[in-house]
């Protein structure tokens, strides 16, 4: 039942605000994509174009073969979850399951088999005659997932579904959507703003600005080889500091101020010496203890969060601000006033061009170009 | 590409909705206006403004419900904030009787306590002659502003008392403890937190107080004797024994409209003043009264509502007294009812009913459509329909009773004395309040409870009926039996339109007291008096919730 959606040249403007400019996208059938991106992206708006609520202004959307930029949202068979879960108030939950099917020439017998089992499925047959003003957030997030599924959609749709859940629960029906997704294998596009939900739960995520997607590809890819300083610094928290490329026999380094780590892994059209933008995450620094080589830095603050110690620190040089995370050992050394030495784990640390515009190492893969 | 459809059936509703309207409001009103400045032989002119403005006789009748309608909303708020303000704060034993009595005082015929005040404290009413010929002592008279002012404070502080309730309740807890953490506590804390608090309410209120106490027909025409309100000289002056001058009647019609806009405008100028709103996460803990306060609380609450109460009580009694037309007898029978059964009872009963039911389904069902095409769809078609929605909210019911009749009673559109015709009054005087409330209920669904279902398969037509009117009756359902019971009281306009056989059991009542027949007057509001019992019971089976809508 499952299809793959395709959209070519979407475009989307209300009034005179161009939403969405040109927005290519190819959804394999059966995978779970994930729309990720800061409110105001156009996630909303593009996942609505799918669904039929909003109006297509341009481009052409397809599920497998048919073309349903004109299908009426009734008939395009989708399932759709959303952020308020907006479970009708008037009907029981079982009215609320069943409250599709009937729409469906199924019979009597049918109705009540289907709906059963998906009550089942999501662990809410014991209410199933309850009212929704009876249910917790989560139970009616459940009864929105059965409703939703339960007429057999080509493609499920959820809308931040999480958002309203507290942090314990969403991380439960985390689980439940990804389970659900994995023994159905229904093609699902889901939007979130929250990059941690995103990666714990998709097959692909398409990272979005502005109404243009910034990369697509697996949450390994886009946080190893983020394609551009907006997704590196969307996904995860990134220090930012000015750099430079400097080729000595063949060979790229990265300079900032007097340290200096080598770039074996840069993309040979890089290859010259050039401004750049080196990007940190908090756990690809390191504090250097013996040699003395690595950045100049005078801690500011230091937080213990258990498992692990955030440091806030200063680059000595230029004042320049940075975050530092170290597991927590049990003596630390390391207290607010210190002068230490940064090292960069150079492996794992990315190098933008000075504008920030594109990754200049090898393995970065975005599906999107 | 195909285009998308933009215009569906909707645009058929709102162009016929929109046509209604022109017709049976628009058409009307500007009959009214032109009327008012177009004389008989067909000159323009405006010498009935004239000789209004020039003759203080007619300005007099303008000011005199000004002054009293003042007076009322403020004696209300006087009496109607400490009552809701024990009510919500501390734990009365009998709130619940305290509550109903008191709708019940508002939700009777407009001019039922009137008449039961003046045969109570009348010339010859019944405490009045126990004062002159027991004790020797006189009573002032009731007639006039005080009587208006009495009879009108007892019959409309309940909407006071409803209305701050629920402003009461939305006051959180934690800003009471706040207040007194800041060192403001009792009286000050009252005045300067929980009145201001309220401030958006108090306005509320005092808004629908004054225009009711405005437009109002039934109590000043009984009472009022010399102190001549306007609903009054509209009415004497259109259908009145003297002399009968329409384009007069219209002019004073237009004044009197032109005045509650002001006043509609002002109150709304002043609650943006007030532009917040309450949403109690942590609800006041209702203290015990005690000690002397308490008993004091107990006191007033109990000796106000009873008050307010005893003209139903007096008139029940009444009519189950012997009675030869105005004079009440020893001893009791059904004789007034008898009597009733003989004067259209019959009549009166099923034309309520037919009245008030058809009504208030058109009511119902225009609501709810407007409130869809003004929330879910707005254009120009039905932003206009909206607005003309609200124009009876100034209308007073004289004025739309004259302005119906003199639109309807000649060619095209030959409408007077019909049944049509009172319906139409009925719609117009009752829809805005159930718009509101219908729109107040469609703009908390969010619009993807009907984008789930239409996602579901459900095609938009069958989202509507399924999903949308549904959820929407249960919202307006509780408001439309308080609309109703307004219906089978209404006498402003129905008093201009009715005629013998569209006679409704309000005007019956009326008739019987114009006429003298003061027995059959309390047969026929007794039963009035039952049916509004009735439907404020129904009312409180169905709707939980004690903030009512009036």
């Amino acid at each position: 039942m499952s299809v793959n959606i395709s959209v070519k040249h979407a475009f989307k403007k209300f009034g005179d605000n161009t939403i969405i400019p040109d927005l290519n996208l190819e959804i394999r059938e059966g995978e779970f994509l994930t729309l990720l991106g800061p409110s105001g992206c156009g996630k909303t708006t593009f996942l609505r174009m799918i669904a039929g609520f909003t109006q297509i202004d341009g481009g052409d959307f397809y599920f497998g073969n048919n073309r349903i930029n004109d299908l009426d949202p009734s008939k395009r068979n989708i399932g759709m979850v959303f952020q308020n879960y907006a479970i009708f108030p008037h009907l029981s939950v079982r009215k609320n399951v069943e409250f599709g099917l009937k729409n469906k020439k199924l019979s009597k017998d049918e109705i009540e088999q289907r709906t059963n089992k998906f009550l089942k499925l999501m662990q809410i047959e014991v209410l199933a005659d309850r009212m929704p003003d009876k249910l917790s957030g989560g139970q009616q997030q459940r009864v929105a997932l059965a409703r939703a599924l339960c007429i057999q959609p080509q493609v499920l749709l959820m809308d931040e579904p999480l958002s309203n859940l507290d942090a314990k629960l969403r991380v439960e029906m985390r689980k439940v959507i990804k389970n659900i997704h994995q023994s159905l294998g229904i093609t699902t596009v889901y939007v979130t703003h929250d990059q941690e939900e995103a990666m714990a739960i998709s097959d692909r995520i398409a990272v979005m600005d502005s109404g243009v997607i910034q990369q697509l590809g697996t949450p390994k890819d886009i946080y190893r080889r983020p394609y551009n300083l907006f997704v590196s610094s969307f996904i995860g928290r990134s220090n930012i500091i000015e750099g430079h490329i400097v080729i000595r026999e063949g060979a790229a380094f990265v300079n900032i101020g007097e340290y200096e780590f080598s770039l074996a892994n840069i993309q040979k059209s890089h290859m010259l010496e050039k401004k750049v933008i080196v990007c940190v995450r908090p756990d690809e620094f390191y504090i250097e203890r013996n040699t003395g080589r690595g950045i100049p830095s005078i801690v500011d603050d230091c937080v213990f969060l258990g498992q692990n110690v955030h440091y806030f620190m200063h680059l000595e040089e230029n004042g320049f601000e940075v975050e530092i995370v170290e597991q927590s050992a049990l003596e630390s050394e390391v207290l607010p006033g210190m002068r230490v030495f940064l090292g960069i784990d150079q492996e794992r640390v990315n190098v933008f061009t000075a504008d920030g515009s594109t990754n200049i190492l090898r393995g970065v893969y975005n599906d999107v170009l | 590409m195909k285009k998308k459809r933009k215009y569906d059936g909707w645009i058929i509703v709102s162009i016929i909705i929109f046509l209604l309207f022109v017709l049976f409001l628009i058409y009307p009103l500007l009959g009214i206006l032109k009327a008012s400045v177009i004389d008989l032989k067909g000159n323009f002119g405006f010498k009935q403004f004239v000789k209004f403005f020039s003759q203080a006789y007619y300005i007099k009748t303008i000011f005199n419900s000004f002054k009293v309608s003042l007076a009322i909303t403020i004696c209300t708020l006087l009496i109607g904030i400490p009552l809701s303000y024990f009510y919500t704060f501390y734990n009365l034993k009998g709130s619940k009787f305290l509550f109903v009595i008191s709708i019940l005082c508002n939700m009777s015929a407009p001019f039922i306590g009137a008449y039961s005040w003046i045969l109570l404290l009348g010339r010859s009413g019944a405490i009045t002659t126990f004062f002159r010929n027991k004790l020797g002592m006189e009573i002032g008279s009731i007639y006039g502003f005080d009587g208006i002012l009495l009879v009108q404070s007892l019959k409309l502080f309940p909407l006071v008392f409803i209305y701050m309730n629920g402003a009461f309740r939305n006051i959180d807890n934690t800003l009471m403890e706040a207040s007194s953490n800041l060192g403001c506590v009792g009286i000050k804390r009252f005045f300067r937190v929980v009145l201001k608090l309220s401030m958006p309410t108090i306005l509320a209120a005092s808004l629908i107080v004054f225009m009711r106490a405005f437009a109002d027909f039934g109590t000043p025409v009984l009472i009022g004797e010399g102190y001549r309100t306007f609903p009054v000289e509209i009415y004497n002056q259109y259908v009145g024994d003297t002399s009968t001058d329409h384009n007069f009647a219209a002019a004073i019609s237009v004044i009197a409209i032109v005045i509650t806009a002001l006043v509609f405008f002002i109150q709304k100028w002043a609650t943006s003043k007030y532009d917040f709103s309450l949403n109690a996460l942590h609800p006041i803990e209702k203290k015990q009264p005690k000690g002397l306060s308490g008993f004091l609380m107990y006191a007033y609450s109990y000796i106000l509502v009873i008050v307010a109460f005893i003209p139903q009580l007096y008139v029940i009694y009444l009519s189950f007294r012997n009675c030869d037309q105005a004079v009440f007898k020893e001893g009791y029978s059904l004789v007034n009812y008898q009597l009733a059964v003989s004067k259209l009872l019959g009549r009166s009963i099923k034309n309520t009913f037919f009245l008030s039911f058809s009504s208030l389904a058109i009511i119902i069902l225009l609501a709810i459509l407007i409130a869809y095409l003004v929330v879910r769809r707005p254009n120009i078609i039905n932003n206009s329909i909206d607005t003309m929605s609200m124009l009876p909210y100034i209308m007073p019911g004289s004025v739309i009773g004259i302005a119906l009749v003199m639109a309807f009673d000649s060619k095209p559109l030959i409408l007077t004395g019909t049944m049509m015709i009172m319906i139409v009054s009925f719609v117009i005087r009752r829809m805005p309040y159930v718009i509101r409330s219908a729109t107040a209920t469609l703009i908390q669904i969010p619009m993807s409870i009907e984008e789930a279902s239409i996602s579901l398969g459900t095609s938009k037509i069958k989202t509507f009926f399924k999903i949308t009117v549904p959820m929407m009756t249960n919202g307006i359902l509780s408001g439309a039996i308080l609309s109703w019971v307004s219906l089978i009281t209404e006498l402003s306009s129905s008093i201009i339109l009715y005629n013998n056989k569209t006679i409704t059991l309000t005007m019956s009542a009326y008739v019987a007291i114009s006429r003298g027949n003061y027995g059959l007057a309390c047969a026929f509001s007794s039963i009035l008096t039952l049916l509004t019992s009735i439907a404020l019971l129904v009312y409180l089976l169905i709707s939980k919730s004690e903030d009512l809508k009036m």
